[in-house]
């Protein structure tokens, strides 16, 4: 039988699994989570009560939908499915994994992606201090572990995420002192436009939601830095959409700006790469199916950031285009109900792109002295004073700047860098390329990958 | 003589939901401390302390960032055995959990 690799366990893995298994395919399905469900519909650990209904509000069917059809999936021994492992790297037809018993491999003869995605990060000054974190990580703390990431949390950023968050933060009882929207009000209705166009009651959910945030919430604001001590955050600056300046108490800060797609292991995969416009990223060239070519298929947020609803839908036809591409017989016109489908997620997604932009301006004039890379300190000074001597070309840069060179492997600098670099040379973010994936793709003990067969060690360090 | 967890004013987490769980001990720096099963190391950590550990590149500290095994900045020490993102690993009953190196770790100096 052919041996399918399925990369990830949130809506668009889990979706995927069940189409190749109902073609008669018996997947291996990896996962870094110890339960499938993925971020959005991630699971806390055992021992948990919260229902459903208080974990994933208005979405609470159909994450519960997903987790028994996966959990079914493995009861039946449908699916080869190892969690909590990493893939740490790809060659000639084998993933190499790190999980709880170590270093281990995995053959495959066709590879689908369904990575997901992160919160895109822009650098704030004083934002590599204890106590800032993700807006995914506000979430993932309240949804996982039930707790509040402090007492006085500033939410700040744009995205859906960002209401979202703030509402279900609220909802559970924690402290949320002020929400701050980089996107203005103008530009944020003229992207829900589009939005209500293609998704009227989701939107109409989403304006409902924001009205509830009340007062709290400020649209157009400009981030001026976050005040801190040995302790952490103390006030973050900030001015509002009339220019005034303001001080806001906190003790937690939570930063986001929409999504980044996860392409590591795309990229090892061979993948192409275009700059899109509308997500101001690097994202993986593909049919619309998800068929990126020699084998690899791609379905979720890592391809195309539509949310949790698209990913189901591309995780399906992912996979009906592998079962196709095995000459297996699918259900075409389930398959052009579903491309429908994906279009309208699609139009609502380039709404949501437009409503809550990238603040390109606030990262290309951020000051000297502000930490861009997280992982090891490097300023936009020390990236800008870098640039003369390696040229605007992100790689280059990396290797003399090392913005991008640190363990998250510039997952959270690697878009601020290229728009620091742009403003500097004068040039688009897209003209100063792609900062190219390397294994390990995620950190691994030397003991582990000693444990691999020599050729299988150099996937991971060549 | 273990410490009660999540004492008001002292982490940086609070507990909203789930509190009836049963309780577990651990050390940090050598102190006992008790949190609750299902924690995470990283959640037992930061509701009794406001960091994880100190950058390595700069002289702020660190209390993990993404919460999701994508910006590895919750690494910290075991007494014994290897480092443990925090995030991403569950609190096991008696982890001896260490806010700096065991071993000698360069200092940054300012």
């Amino acid at each position: 039988m052919t041996r399918i690799l399925v990369v990830g366990a949130g809506p668009a893995g889990i979706r995927a699994a069940e189409t190749l298994v109902a073609g008669g395919l018996h997947p291996v399905v990896v996962d870094e989570g110890a339960k499938a469900g993925g971020q959005i519909y991630r699971r806390p650990p055992d021992g948990f009560t919260r229902p459903a209904t208080v974990l994933y509000g208005s979405e609470a069917a159909k994450a519960a939908a997903l987790h028994q059809l996966f959990d079914r999936l493995v009861a039946d021994n449908r699916i080869d499915y190892r969690p909590q492992r990493s893939v740490l790297g790809l060659a000639d037809g084998v993933a190499h994994l790190a999980g709880p018993g170590g270093a281990e491999t995995v053959a495959f003869d066709r590879l689908m992606l369904a990575t997901g995605a992160m919160d895109r990060l822009a650098p704030v000054p004083g934002w590599q201090s204890a106590g800032v974190y993700s807006l995914g990580a506000a979430q993932i703390a309240l949804k996982a572990q039930g707790v509040a990431l402090g007492r006085r949390i500033v939410l700040a950023g744009s995205g859906p995420l960002l209401t979202l968050v703030a509402s279900q933060l609220r909802k559970a009882g924690a402290g949320v002192v002020a929400i701050l929207d980089t996107a203005p009000l103008h530009v944020q209705v003229l992207g829900g436009l589009r939005m209500a166009l293609a998704r009227p009651w989701v939107t109409a959910r989403g304006i409902a939601m924001r009205a509830g945030l009340g007062r709290g919430y400020h649209a157009g604001v400009m981030l001026e830095r976050i005040e801190t001590d040995d302790s952490g955050p103390r006030v973050l600056h900030w001015r509002d959409a009339f220019g005034r300046y303001r001080l806001t108490d906190c003790d937690a800060v939570a930063l986001g700006w929409h999504l980044r797609a996860e392409t590591a292991l795309a990229d090892l995969a061979g993948a192409s790469f275009d700059w899109s416009p509308v997500w101001q990223q690097w994202l993986v060239r593909s049919d619309a199916q998800g068929r990126a070519g020699g084998g690899l298929y791609l379905a979720g947020d890592g391809l195309r950031i539509l949310g949790a609803d698209g990913a189901e839908i591309a995780g399906r036809l992912a996979a009906r285009a592998l079962l196709q591409d095995l000459g297996l017989d699918v259900a075409t016109d389930e398959q052009a109900r579903d491309l429908a489908r994906l279009g309208r997620m699609q139009r609502f997604a380039e709404g949501i792109a437009r409503a809550f932009p990238w603040p390109a301006d606030m990262v290309r004039t951020v000051p000297d002295d502000a930490v861009l890379c997280r992982c090891e300190g490097v300023t936009a000074g020390a990236l800008r004073a870098t640039l003369p001597l390696s040229g605007p070309e992100a790689n280059r840069a990396k290797s003399l700047g090392r913005v991008g060179m640190g363990r998250c492997q510039g997952r959270y600098c690697q878009l601020a860098g290229a728009e620091v670099s742009a403003a500097a040379a004068g040039c688009r973010p897209v003209e100063v390329g792609r900062l190219r994936a390397q294994p390990p793709v995620r950190p691994v003990r030397v003991a582990d990958i000693c444990s691999l067969p020599p050729q299988d060690q150099r996937s991971i360090h060549p | 003589m273990t410490k009660a967890a999540g004492m008001v004013g002292l982490g940086r987490l609070v507990r909203l939901a789930e509190a009836g769980r049963p309780a577990l001990r651990f050390h940090l720096d050598g102190v006992e401390y008790q949190a609750m099963q299902g924690d995470t190391v990283l959640t037992a950590v930061l509701q009794i302390a406001r960091s994880l550990r100190a950058a390595e590149f700069g002289t702020e500290r660190r209390a993990g960032f993404c919460l999701m095994g994508a910006c590895q900045d919750c690494w910290v020490w075991q007494e014994d055995g290897p480092r443990l993102r925090a995030c991403s690993t569950l609190l096991e009953p008696g982890m001896r959990l260490l806010s700096v190196a065991p071993e000698p770790w360069p200092e940054l100096s300012a």
